[in-house]
């Protein structure tokens, strides 16, 4: 299965990308594919996800030809 | 209305969708506004010359010369003024006809909820999370809308959050249990066009669910990247464990 993760402002300097795809076989959590394209890092609770233009949590799982973005926190004003 | 405010609000009143009973509709209207820093200075100015009838500032800060890069609330001749007064003052030099309440302090848990059962929207141009999480415990407990906007570095987001209406998701929903404080606009940097731009977007979406009409930003989240130019929207559920909205709704 193949699905597509995209960075969105700041973190793609700190991932050091903008968008990737992966593959896998079983099926994987959110967290899991953080995990992946960051060799391992803890994904941090304050990042928002949305699964397919859906905000979805850290255990939300995803299917084939998903598309995963992740988004840093914004809080100044 | 009298003859010079329907000059005064003729562009808009000319709306079909606005019209006299909209305008009369936001004069009649209180929004109650916490921060005028970045956000605060394009939210106060464009809900003040659009004619709502009531606003409520409330802050706590002192104008600083490093603030003036943004917040053109302010001008040279304002340093270390106390940024309340400032903007006092110059909103009501932007439009005498609308009553303007200010408040010097912080807002926090232990701000009077009085205040919020007398404003139809509170709109959050606060700067940190702490003051986030408060404000939207509070309109959550009041059931008064939210909107939210933030920015920093060269990102910004904006939400609705509709409190008075059943199952609505909150900002606690977005930020679940995030009590670690993140980066700063005095740490990490802002550009000025990027947060006249959100708070330009929370001023329209206050007018818009003042008047009940269009498609707001309820349900949703708004991003922009201004450096990549790129927009991004996603919907937003109620998230069914917060601690926060979930027990007040279903009472
Ligand atoms: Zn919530």
């Amino acid at each position: 299965m193949t699905i597509t993760v995209k960075f969105f402002a700041s973190l793609r300097e700190q991932v050091g990308k903008t968008e990737t795809q992966i593959e896998f076989s079983d099926s994987l959590t959110v967290n899991k594919i953080w995990q992946q394209v960051t060799a391992n890092k803890v994904l941090p609770k304050h990042i928002l996800v949305a699964v397919n233009q859906e905000y979805a949590s850290q255990d939300t799982t995803v299917k084939e030809g998903d598309e995963v973005a992740f988004f840093p926190p914004v809080t100044g004003g | 209305m009298n003859d010079s405010q329907l000059l005064r609000y003729s562009r808009q009143i000319l709306l079909p969708q606005i019209d006299v009973s909209g305008q009369q509709q936001l004069l009649n209207s209180k929004v109650l506004i916490i921060g005028v820093g970045g956000l605060g200075s394009p939210v106060s100015m464009y809900l003040a010359t659009s004619g709502i009838g009531h606003l409520v500032l409330v802050d706590f800060d002192q104008v600083d010369l490093s603030n003036l890069q943004r917040q053109i609330l302010y001008d040279t001749t304002q340093i270390g003024q106390e940024k309340i007064v400032a903007a006092k003052h110059k909103l009501q030099l932007l439009n005498p006809e609308i009553q303007i309440t200010a408040i010097n302090q912080q807002f926090d848990k232990k701000f009077a909820d009085d205040l919020f059962n007398q404003v139809d929207v509170v709109v959050d141009c606060s700067d940190n999370f702490a003051t986030r999480f408060a404000l939207n415990a509070t309109c959550v407990r009041l059931g008064v809308p939210l909107i939210s906007g933030a920015a920093l570095r060269w990102e910004g987001q904006v939400s609705v959050f509709l409190l008075n209406q059943a199952n609505s998701p909150c900002y606690n929903c977005l930020y679940n249990d995030c009590e670690q404080e993140t980066e700063t606009c005095n740490e990490v940097g802002i550009l000025a066009p990027l947060v006249g731009i959100i708070g330009s977007i929370q001023a329209l979406e206050v007018i818009k669910v003042l008047l009940n009409m269009g498609q707001s930003l309820a349900g949703k989240l708004l991003r922009f990247d201004a450096y990549n130019n790129k927009w991004h929207q996603a919907s937003l559920k109620q998230d069914p464990t917060c601690p926060v909205c979930n027990n007040t709704k279903s009472v």
